[in-house]
């Protein structure tokens, strides 16, 4: 199979690859997938306000998941978290010219940052007036 | 060093010089149906081809009016499973075969299974290895067949064919083997190892593709088949259609050097791959052998690495040409079908890659293909999820995964 150059890049010169302390108060943190499927994705935001600040991944995948969430961390950072709730598989298909057979890398990185968010609005609800108050 | 590196062999082979070059005659000068009974091109075509059945039969132990061309192991297996369906249906309907079978194998039996048969799908071990007791439990008295591969193609197991040979003649039941990967690697003799069917194709022993070979047994017992090409009448009845004497005399050559440098060969080729197990091993650890440590052909090694996924490895060594069990590299996007049957995990399963090393690899590439791999392996399990996890000491089998992809 042919990759794209998109893919090529983001697979040999991946952004952001590394992992943010899980325990802190401003880390959300997305793990999606499964070894048994063959990709498992784990994505990080650090937030800071209701920006994202910082957003690192780590994936066991094919090129493409790869590359998926390498793009998705690119594009998170500097967005407010409500932009990054709307960013939308297809974008990333689109972005990285992904066939149709690895349209679920896609999906599975959107599921990432969709988890990482979800992570970090649990971890943050308790305290959300006190943050207002600061 | 040419790049990029074939480690391929188990997929196909090069077309051997020595052997391309007794084949181009008979494209343009010596051009001749071997059918022609009338006049010298047909004589000297009859004449290559009769050579070319010695040399086949030579380097299985059987004899010359045994071999029956056919354009590969797919036909082949065709032939011999549906030929024997057909023709001992009134003895039985019932046959035996492994889950580690080639596909060309299986789904053979599942047509078969269509037209009422019965077809038993014996699981191998873990290493992908199925025993004559296995075999010999699953013996009834209208089983007309037992269709056993004699080296897998994936993990390079090696069933003890001999053993099963010996049990179903005991039997009186049919023994056909799948021999693709197996001859010229291994000895294979059909009288002492009791087989009654075999096939092998020329395109996996530096042959050309588009041509190989079914033995079938003539005397104690002579076993009969159905044909499943009509025509001309052509391999005494069993396979009709012209004959390719190019192809043909390619076979015959390839299976001469293979059977003359036989054991030469598959020293340097086990010294190779053991080389290249031994260079990796002592870099990277979490790497499982798939196959069987002693059981196997001489020039495969597949391996799981942990915590990678095998299409993104390949990726990582992108001048070397090896095939994966991965899903990713499938268009069916399922894993390799032998790999779950030995029951190796799902998720190893993704994380296998398969070296093929055969007649023209140098110690030179599999050092530069050790060197790649380890690299690789390195760079991808420190982006992986699943190493971190494993450094801080989570046992992944513990871990309650989300998602269903």
């Amino acid at each position: 199979m042919a990759y794209s150059n998109k893919v090529l890049d983001h697979y040999n010169n991946p952004r952001n690859v590394g992992a943010l302390d899980k325990a802190r108060h401003d880390v959300g943190t997305g793990v999606v997938g499964a070894p048994e499927c063959g990709d498992v994705m784990k994505l990080q935001i650090q937030v800071d306000g209701d920006r994202i600040v910082d957003a690192k991944f780590k994936t066991f995948g094919c090129g493409s998941a790869i590359a998926s969430s390498s793009l998705a961390t690119e594009w998170l950072k500097g967005k407010t978290l409500a932009e990054a709730d709307r960013i939308r598989n297809t974008e990333i298909v689109q972005e990285l010219s992904l066939p149709p057979v690895k349209i679920h890398c896609s999906v599975l990185a959107e599921d990432a940052i969709k988890a990482a968010i979800a992570d970090y609005r649990k971890k943050n609800e308790a305290e959300e007036p006190e943050a207002k108050s600061a | 060093m040419k790049l990029p590196i074939y480690l391929d062999y188990q997929a196909t082979t090069p077309v051997d010089p020595r052997v391309l070059e007794t084949m181009l005659p008979y494209f343009h000068d010596q051009f001749g149906n071997a059918a022609s009974r009338s006049h010298s091109f047909g004589w000297k075509a009859e004449e290559a081809v009769e050579n070319a059945r010695e040399q086949v039969a030579a380097l299985i132990g059987g004899s010359s009016k045994e071999i029956i061309f056919t354009s590969g192991s797919t036909e082949a297996i065709n032939l011999a499973i549906k030929g024997v369906a057909e023709m001992y249906a009134s003895k039985g309907k019932h046959v035996i075969t492994s889950l580690a079978e080639h596909k060309a194998v299986l789904d053979t039996c599942k047509h078969l299974e269509k037209l009422g048969y019965e077809v038993t799908y014996l699981k191998p071990d873990r290493t992908a290895r199925i025993s004559s007791e296995q075999v010999r439990d699953a013996l009834r008295p209208d089983t007309i067949l037992v269709t056993v591969m004699w080296a897998n193609n994936e993990v390079g197991t090696l069933n003890p064919i001999r053993e099963i040979g010996t049990l179903c003649r005991e039997r009186g039941v049919i023994f056909f083997t799948d021999a693709t990967q197996a001859v010229a690697k291994v000895p294979v003799d059909v009288e002492a190892d009791h087989v009654d069917l075999l096939c092998l194709s020329a395109h996996k022993i530096y042959g050309p593709k588009g041509i190989g070979a079914l033995y079938v047994r003539r005397k104690n017992p002579r076993v009969r088949l159905a044909a499943q090409m009509d025509g001309g009448g052509h391999e005494r009845g069993m396979r009709s259609g012209t004959l390719n004497v190019p192809g043909i005399v390619g076979l015959g050559k390839a299976c001469e050097i293979g059977r003359l440098e036989l054991d030469a060969e598959s020293r340097r080729c086990r010294e190779l791959r053991d080389h290249l197990e031994s260079r990796i091993r002592k870099e990277l650890g979490h790497v499982e052998l798939n196959g069987h440590a002693e059981y196997r052909l001489p020039g495969n090694l597949n391996l799981s690495f942990h915590f990678v996924e095998g299409e993104s490895l390949i990726m990582g060594i992108s001048d070397i040409a090896v095939s994966s069990g991965s899903a990713c590299t499938s268009a069916s996007l399922e894993p390799s079908h032998v790999l779950r049957s030995m029951d190796v995990g799902e998720d190893l399963a993704h994380s296998s890659i398969r070296f093929g090393i055969g007649r023209f690899t140098t110690r030179e590439e599999v050092d530069y293909a050790a060197d790649a791999v380890i690299k690789a392996v390195r760079r991808l399990r420190e982006m992986s999820p699943l190493f971190e996890l494993a450094q801080e000491g989570v046992d992944l089998k513990t871990v309650q995964w989300q998602g269903n992809h």
